[in-house]
């Protein structure tokens, strides 16, 4: 009898890269991949179920699948890419009803894998310069997506306390940079000049996408209970940052650039999501040894994940994007996954 | 029925994922892992701290030490040359002279590094608190000094008065304030490392202050806002300390062989009685070499 896994936001590129890696492995029966929009990623025997963004059907195909693992990648954390209502939507109001369908009466959910971001942590001037998975942040949450993520991990502790039986991993992780993925600190280091905030030069930590996803399947493998720190060894200034990756910096006026850029940013001149601003500040550091305690093995440092992404990105402006553009065509998978016309191989046992 | 049974079980830990999954899932490893490639450019470490910074600011320090507050030691060899041990000093001065003394001091003479730790106003201030932090100063906060102290061998300079000791007026001059809680003494004790207690005389007079204006310090958020003599030099007056002759007496290192390193908690009373008897012991320090000490500026 092999697992039955549920993951929550297949088309992020989270959800997707998560339902690959667990394709590949044949004691996964069935992989079930939820989202609103559809999948960007190739997927051979995943599932997709539609949902709308607050997963009110989730009871049901929990109930309906059978399905003994949720991997919940569906937060968001990057809090220039939606409206602060649909933020919430997913993120709390999302994880309420997947912790909902979860620990309903008969219930075969037996473990949980939820990815947080060291974001509830904040970043503050008061803050150690290595948070704890038991500390608790300093300075309040100010941001929409730092509350948000707050409430969600609240729901989380609720739900870990009372289903004692289900195995509950809640991994933080800090800001990702790697080839594929798009965040706030890649768009930056993209960007011809990378902004700064004059006078400060904090240090950053950093983490590759690739073990952020290792992370993700080391937990639904293993079982990890509790909550860890998922970030690369070791943390560098922001300067040095840019200078792996060959690019000079234009400092921000250290004060009131948050009410410099807010007008901009309502009128979608700039991009730019405050909790980044005390982050260019401040800095942010997040002790990984728990989950190094636990077995789990890093592929690659702070400093070596800024080098893969450089890296990539010089190939990608040399050669261009080598990935074709994903369509997700329902019909033609259906027909390959059920059409007697196919010829199937047996799966391996 | 055994299959059906099964699914109840919870799943127990697999060991068959190192080949399936391609993203190269790690096994769990039981020797040593290889390190990890780490194409660091600069060399300043996660305390912010860098030694090239260190290394020029203790070249351009160098003749202030010597020659401006010619800084002399006694007792230097008590602190040691391996393994944390946490500093503690009596602080002075509007701007305090004795920290850049008591690190440049032990840097130059032990060649290792000192990590300095201080009120968090310090990070929050542009400009000055990189440069701060480059030259070693980090944010006071217990676990910061924990993991300096036991996890990493450091030595760490803490001064427990606080702003409350470089915050105080002339008039007041080598009287210690309250050590705060006592919380040095409970991170010496859950990190095992000595504390070096150092008495420090000189900084007083480098920099007195005559009278504080509070309202400009709550604008500010600065923990005061002196107003001090060297103000009088004119406009740069106010960042140039007076020569006053530099003594530092290094007294003798406090263990707790008693106390067991990493308890989650300590007796308060203990930690308040260690507290006071380390304070009391600078105090008396500092009375002594204020006996002997027959001028302010050749000591």
């Amino acid at each position: 009898m092999g697992r039955r896994v549920l993951v929550t936001g297949l088309s992020t590129f989270w959800g997707g890269r998560v339902a690959q890696a667990l394709e590949a492995d044949p004691d996964v029966d069935v992989i079930i991949g939820l989202d609103t929009r559809e999948p960007t990623v190739k997927l051979e025997r995943t599932e997709y179920v539609r949902s709308d963004e607050n997963y009110s059907i989730l009871s049901r195909i929990v109930k309906a699948t059978g399905v003994d693992t949720i991997a919940h990648t569906f937060l968001v954390v990057d809090s220039t890419t939606m409206s602060s209502r649909a933020m919430h939507e997913i993120n709390v109001i999302g994880t309420m009803n997947l912790f909902a369908a979860a620990s309903a009466a008969g219930s075969t959910v037996r473990k949980v894998v939820v990815k947080s971001a060291a974001l509830v942590y904040g970043s503050s001037p008061k803050d150690p310069y290595w948070f704890r998975e038991t500390d608790r942040r300093v300075a309040p949450a100010r941001t929409r997506v730092e509350r948000s993520l707050l409430e969600v991990e609240s729901y989380v502790r609720d739900f870990a306390r009372d289903n004692p039986h289900v195995v509950l991993s809640l991994l933080r992780f800090c800001n990702v940079v790697g080839p594929d993925i798009t965040t706030p600190l890649t768009r930056a280091l993209r960007l011809p000049l990378v902004p700064k905030v004059a006078g400060y030069d904090p240090r950053f930590q950093l983490v590759h996408e690739d073990d952020v996803v290792a992370a993700l399947l080391f937990a639904i493998d293993r079982e990890v209970p509790g909550i860890y720190n998922v970030a690369g060894d070791g943390q560098i200034p922001w300067s040095e940052v840019m200078t792996i990756a060959g690019k000079r910096g234009i400092p921000m006026p250290p004060f009131g650039i948050g009410l410099a850029t807010d007008p901009l940013q309502r009128l979608g001149l700039v991009d730019f999501a405050p909790e980044v601003i005390d982050l260019l500040k401040y800095g942010r550091g997040i002790d990984n040894r728990a989950f190094k305690d636990a077995g789990f093995a890093y592929e690659h440092t702070s400093a070596g994940a800024v080098e893969a992404f450089v890296q990539a990105m010089r190939l990608r402006d040399t050669v261009g994007s080598d990935e074709v553009d994903y369509r997700y065509e329902e019909d033609v998978e259906t027909f390959f996954r059920h059409s007697p016309a196919v010829v199937r191989d047996t799966p391996p046992s | 029925m055994a299959d059906e049974d099964a699914t109840d079980e919870p799943q127990g830990p697999r060991t068959t994922t190192a080949e399936i999954v391609p993203l190269r899932l790690p096994p769990v490893a039981d020797e040593e892992p290889e390190p990890l490639e780490d194409p660091r450019t600069g060399d300043v470490d996660e305390w912010g701290r860098s030694e090239r910074v260190r290394a020029l600011v203790r070249k351009a320090y160098d003749p202030m030490y010597r020659n401006w507050f010619r800084a002399e030691w006694d007792g230097l060899d008590k602190i040691p040359t391996e393994g944390g041990a946490l500093l503690v000093a009596n602080h002075a001065g509007a701007i305090p002279s004795d920290a850049p003394t008591i690190m440049h001091g032990v840097e130059t003479e032990l060649e290792r590094p000192v990590y300095g730790l201080a009120d968090h106003f310090f990070k929050s201030a542009p400009v000055v608190g990189t440069l701060w932090s480059r030259t070693g100063g980090v944010v006071a906060h217990p676990d910061n000094a924990y993991r300096l102290l036991h996890d990493q061998n450091q030595l760490v300079l803490v001064f427990p008065e606080g702003s409350k000791g470089p915050g105080k007026t002339y008039n007041e001059r080598y009287r210690l304030r309250r050590f705060g809680r006592g919380g040095f003494v409970e991170i010496a004790m859950r990190a095992g490392v000595p504390i070096i207690p150092i008495a420090v005389v000189g900084a007083e007079e480098s920099m007195p202050i005559l009278f504080k204006v509070p309202s400009v310090a709550r604008a500010l958020g600065a923990p005061y806002f002196p107003v001090t003599a060297n103000m009088a030099l004119g406009p740069l007056g106010a960042l140039i300390h007076f020569p006053a002759k530099f003594k530092l007496r290094v007294l003798d290192p406090v263990t707790f062989p008693d106390v067991e390193p990493d308890q989650p908690r300590y007796s308060r009373s203990r930690i308040m009685d260690e507290s006071e008897a380390i304070r009391q012991q600078i105090q008396e320090a500092l009375f002594d070499m204020l006996r002997q000490r027959r001028s302010v500026w050749f000591g």
